[in-house]
């Protein structure tokens, strides 16, 4: 629909225009997201602009306190920290995106499916997740970390498999409460077909409540990641990720204070403002909140 | 009442054979044996230990056999401390760590519930930003970074408490329940603030104002009860979180508790303790789950009415 | 002599939004004995005006700019909170509009009537359980010594609405405000609920201040009648004098509004049956068992013919429409144009939907909130190949013509309407594919009297112009004897009678339908 718009035709604001604009007036938010960008960058072309490797040891140095050479300071093992901090942000980054990425796949798939079949369909699907509900899945991941050795692609999985689960369910709610609306039907009784229907009707009304929990799931999956690590069956050394930097960090904190305090400092700054976005996001994209 | 029970029973027994057979199974296909790690086992003694263990046997029968120790109660020998059994191990985790769940749960509930109503009866002044910003703290400083800081800080900076222990020590409890129970103190308090704010916008708040009630009266009789069943739905998944959460605590704290036991037969490959815990953890949780969805639809005279006329 | 006095009112809100002056400079008085109706549409600050009396209005956002309302000789709007607090349910109560809803869900009905006389009174439980015993008898409930104990959410409506009522007299106020008390009621209930409000007022000699949107009930009750339009008073005076001559060009609008007398355009002249339905039956299965919507309906409508269906809320009337058009599975026949329509696949419905199109009770809900009205309406153009890329902004455009909104607004969003706009572009959506029978589900029952009065003209405007069958869904039975060339009666999915629309009101045949008529009638 491209065609040539009147003079006289005003240009009415959508509700995602709305929500961005809501969004844009959150300082918090905003920051957050500044933050966000700042760290990803930092820990993508961090590891490569350090004068140092993440597994470059300088045993005569051992531990240092944060200098001019070596702003955070070093490790036991002479390993410069900003360098191991940033190098581990990028697998921590990496852990939370590519994990929340499973769960929306399965979780959304999953979810849509219960919600628009409904009926027997809808009863399995569900069912099934709330047997999975109860498991203790934590326990899971840190057996099958035990059983298949510490493997990344399988930590991302494992992690996935543990989200998923709350993404499906809002999904299906989100879906069910949809179909149910009048303008749902008004699009039946219009002759629709199912694809139209919902990729015109359904997903673009279902994708808020979605964008504000994949960014509410990020820090979750993040925190997983942190406590498998730091039991220490997650990253392996010489690898690092922050809950592994913290683990070690956590052995020296009375002689080294600085190798607990600046990766802690990395992860909670991380979860915050991705919190804080989801915060704002939440208070954003909300359609209630559109209509007063 | 008694039907609802029983259905919410029923439902957990496909949980717990899920729970043990994708567990024995896993623990099973593991590379590596139990006891391929020892120096050097000299093959009689193996196949002698093997048999103690019935592992000469046919996947299928060590499958059964396990089900049908299992209810006996019997979790089985220990592959890693020999003489010893699961029942045994388990027996003697269990003290602490259920008193460690029980005070975090309580600091929990206190300290959350506490928060979250003085920010829901203030809201937009600082008695609701200060704990909502101490919550946000809460919830994004994790367990695994504020149990450290607090020994930091507490234990070897001012040397006010012991750093680690458990029940050896005055006051040496205090440190691992706060650590424990800091991150769901703070969900607890986000959920109180939320219901809370929810219940007093309803309709039935201002009849309870119309009627000129006390101020007191129309929070804690007419809003509070609506305002805490969110609460108490999230204690079941909060204790299952605990459990989890006890893993680095009492690593942290070297507390003898199940959570150190079941890391350690996690790194020993101590399987039949390994399975032994995580079905223990299982019924445990489960039963949690029970219990708090049990309080919450007592909570609801709707919900309760519907479950007498059930039974 | 005057009980409440309010003087020169002044109310706003302070939101983010900018500043709305909800009650701006109104006065009125009350007296013992004497009914007050305040009348206004929603926005009007009919109920702002006497929440603010009792400090219920939160503030934030609300601010008290000005004005003095003596009760008994004290000022309510300078009270201390304390004191406001002793008046509150003891010498001023009040009633609101949903029973469902104001009530606490999480407390018997006796404990919530005690409450006054254990607060104010220092009455013993024993004393006040009495008393509540006492009233609850009063206000009409069956086994007071049952109910008492009982929760609210086993009570029906109505039922709800009189411990609403007795919960309000226990501590026997003198005045007595009620906030659209009936709005939520079907006209059955309704109409019982209006006779023990005025039944109580006689026999306590309470003052009332009745508040409600709908100018026939509080012509029945009231003696003064203030009439307030966007936070003023525009008109006010005794009822009978206010009614009969009206003075303000809002009032008359009022008055106009309200549906009255039938349908003038005369019927046509050869029927021809368009829709033939048979033993239509409409079940839900849920765990509690099933539940039979619409039982073994059967009835036929002309082509041209705009048949009026009415029943009250539970009565099966919105499955019914919505099974004429297959949006919900029904047994039974449904011949349209001669053809079967159960039974028929997805796709073997398509090239019938252009023909039938729907109009819905909620337009709130109806558009879609992240399409444009060109969007929407453009739809069913080109999903129909009603128009292509090339002539579809012209069709959209003629289609706004049709329905009376302007061309300019093409490019906006739902969320950028009144309700009234919104419903116009539901029906221009529903008439996009030029369809020659509509299902119009309850379409003016959301809107405000003025705003159903254009909706309802722009209806059969409609209908007369594209010349239109429709089946007019409704609880309102002013609105379907203006509209409407017949009538289907329908209760608890049973058809209780069929009728053309000046017999039926002339002759009802069915009790229900006499019961229905008789509360619905205007005491204009």
């Amino acid at each position: 629909m491209t065609e040539p718009v009147d003079a006289t035709q005003e240009q009415g604001t959508s509700l995602w225009q709305d929500a961005w604009w809501r969004l844009r007036r959150n300082t918090l938010a905003v920051l957050s997201a500044c933050l966000l960008l700042v760290m990803a960058l930092a820990c993508i072309a961090g590891p490569w602009l350090s004068p140092y490797g993440y597994e470059e040891q300088n045993l005569l140095l051992g531990a240092a306190p944060p200098s001019a050479v070596h702003w955070l300071g070093t490790d036991g093992f002479g390993r410069d920290l900003l360098t191991r901090i940033l190098y581990g942000g990028r697998i921590s980054l990496m852990v939370g995106l590519i994990a929340t990425g499973v769960a929306l796949c399965i979780g959304v798939t999953w979810g849509a499916v219960a919600g628009y079949c409904g009926g027997r369909i809808d009863a399995v699907l569900m069912r099934i997740v709330d047997i999975l509900y109860a498991l203790p899945f934590m326990i899971f991941v840190v057996l099958l970390m035990v059983v298949f050795g510490r493997n990344l692609l399988l930590l991302f999985f494992a992690l996935g498999a543990v989200e998923w689960l709350t993404m499906a369910r809002i999904m299906r709610g989100q879906v069910q409460a949809l179909t149910q609306q009048e303008f749902v039907e008004a699009a039946l009784s219009l002759g629709l077909s199912q694809r139209v229907i919902l990729f015109r009707h359904l997903v673009p009304n279902a994708l808020g409540p979605l964008i504000v929990y994949t960014t509410l799931t990020i820090p979750s999956v993040m925190l997983l990641e942190a406590f498998i690590s730091f039991i220490g069956l997650g990253i392996q050394p010489p690898q690092s990720s922050w809950g592994s930097l913290i683990a070690d960090g956590v052995e020296t904190m009375e002689e080294y204070p600085w190798l607990l305090i600046y990766p802690g400092l990395a992860l909670s700054v991380t979860l915050f403002a991705l919190n804080f976005l989801g915060d704002g996001l939440r208070d954003a994209l909300d359609v209630r909140a559109a209509k007063d | 009442m008694w039907r609802f029970i029983a259905s919410r029973l029923l439902q957990a027994v496909p949980v717990l054979i899920t729970v043990v057979t994708l567990t024995f199974f896993l623990v099973r296909f593991a590379p590596g044996g139990p006891f391929d790690g020892e120096k050097t086992v000299l093959p009689e003694v193996k196949r002698a230990l093997e048999a103690q263990y019935r592992l000469d046997q046919p996947l299928w029968s060590q499958y059964l056999s396990y089900w049908g120790d299992l209810l006996h109660g019997d979790f089985g020998p220990s592959f890693r401390y020999p003489g010893r059994s699961v029942n045994e191990l388990i027996a003697a985790g269990l003290p602490a760590t259920t008193e460690l769940a029980f005070y975090a749960l309580l600091v929990a509930v206190v300290v959350g519930m506490g928060a979250g109503l003085a920010a829901a009866l203030r809201p937009n002044s600082w008695r609701d930003y200060l704990p909502m910003a101490l919550a946000m703290i809460g919830i994004c400083m994790p367990t695994l970074l504020l149990g450290p800081l607090l020994v930091l800080v507490f234990g070897i900076e001012l040397e006010w408490l012991p750093v680690s222990g458990w029940g050896d020590l005055p006051g040496d409890k205090i440190l691992p329940s706060l650590t424990l129970g800091a991150a769901y103190a703070a969900y607890v308090a986000r959920l109180t603030r939320g219901g809370m704010l929810e219940v007093l916008s309803q309709d039935y708040i201002r009849t309870a104002r119309a009627k000129g009630l006390p101020e007191a009266v129309i929070i804690g009789k007419h809003a509070l009860r609506g305002g805490v069943i969110p609460v108490v739905a999230f204690l079941g998944p909060a204790f299952a979180g605990l459990l989890c959460g006890s893993f680095v605590v009492e690593t942290v704290f070297q507390i003898p508790g199940l959570g150190r036991l079941f890391v350690q037969a996690a790194f020993n490959r101590d399987y039949t303790m390994i399975l032994g815990s995580t079905v223990f953890f299982a019924v445990l949780i489960v039963v949690f789950n029970l219990a708090s969805d049990l309080l919450a639809a007592w909570l609801n005279p709707r919900v309760r009415g519907a479950l007498r006329g059930q039974s | 002599m005057t009980l409440l006095d309010v003087r020169q009112l002044r109310v706003s809100f302070h939101t983010r939004n900018g500043v709305v002056q909800a009650v701006d400079d109104v006065s009125f008085a009350v007296s013992q004995g004497r009914t007050l109706g305040i009348v206004g549409e929603s926005g009007s600050g009919k109920s702002v005006c006497c929440y603010a009396l009792l400090g219920l209005i939160p503030m934030p956002p609300g601010r008290l700019d000005g004005g003095q309302a003596l009760f008994d000789g004290r000022n309510l709007l300078t009270l201390p909170p304390a004191e406001l607090r002793r008046v509150r349910g003891n010498e001023i109560a009040m009633i609101f509009q949903d029973p469902m809803t104001c009530l606490n869900p999480f407390l018997t009905v006796g404990e919530q009537m005690m409450e006054p006389l254990l607060y104010h009174r220092g009455a013993s439980r024993l004393q006040a359980r009495e008393r509540a015993l006492a009233l609850l008898e009063e206000v009409g409930i069956r086994e007071p010594q049952r109910s008492i104990d009982a929760y609210p959410h086993q009570f029906s409506g109505g039922m709800r609405q009189r411990v609403m009522i007795a919960m309000a007299l226990i501590a026997e106020p003198r005045l007595l405000i009620a906030d659209e008390p009936t709005t939520a009621l079907d006209v059955t209930v309704q109409q019982q609920i209006l006779q023990l409000i005025a039944d109580l007022r006689e026999r306590r000699n309470l003052a009332l201040i009745f508040i409600s949107h709908d100018l026939g009930v509080v012509s029945a009750l009231a003696d003064d009648v203030l009439v307030m339009q966007r936070g003023r008073a525009v008109e006010q005076g005794p009822a009978t004098q206010l009614f009969a001559a009206p003075r303000s060009d809002y009032t008359r609008q009022l008055l106009a509004a309200i549906p009255r007398g039938a349908k003038t355009a005369p019927s046509l002249a050869q029927p021809q049956a368009l829709l033939e339905v048979r033993g239509l039956t409409v079940e839900f299965r849920s765990q509690q068992g099933t539940l039979r919507a619409v039982d073994d309906v059967s009835f036929d409508l002309q082509r041209g013919e705009v048949l009026g269906l009415v029943g009250e809320s539970g009565s099966g009337k919105s499955s019914l429409g919505r099974s004429l058009l297959g949006l919900v599975r029904a047994g039974g026949s449904v011949r349209y144009a001669g053809e079967e329509l159960l039974g028929k696949s997805s796709a073997q419905w398509r090239p019938w939907r252009r023909r039938m199109q729907m109009i819905f009770q909620d337009p709130y809900a109806s558009l879609n909130p992240r399409m444009t009205i060109f969007d929407t309406l453009a739809e069913p153009l080109l999903w129909h190949g009603l128009a292509d890329r090339s002539t579809v902004e012209r069709s959209v455009l003629a289609l706004m013509d049709d329905v009376g909104l302007a061309r300019a607004h093409v490019r906006k969003y739902p969320h950028e309407f009144s309700g009234g706009q919104r419903q116009r572009i539901a029906i221009g959506r529903a008439l996009a594919t030029k369809p020659e029978f509509v299902v119009a589900d309850e379409p003016v029952s959301a809107l405000d009297v003025t705003i159903q009065k254009q909706i309802l003209e722009l209806l059969q405007q409609l209908v007369a112009r594209h010349g239109l069958s429709m089946l007019f869904i409704s609880h309102d039975l002013a609105v379907v004897r203006s509209l409407c060339d017949r009538v289907l009666v329908l209760r608890r999915g049973r058809l209780v009678e069929q009728a053309a629309t000046e017999r039926l009101w002339a002759a009802p045949e069915a009790d229900y339908t006499r019961q229905l008529l008789a509360a619905a009638a205007p005491a204009l």
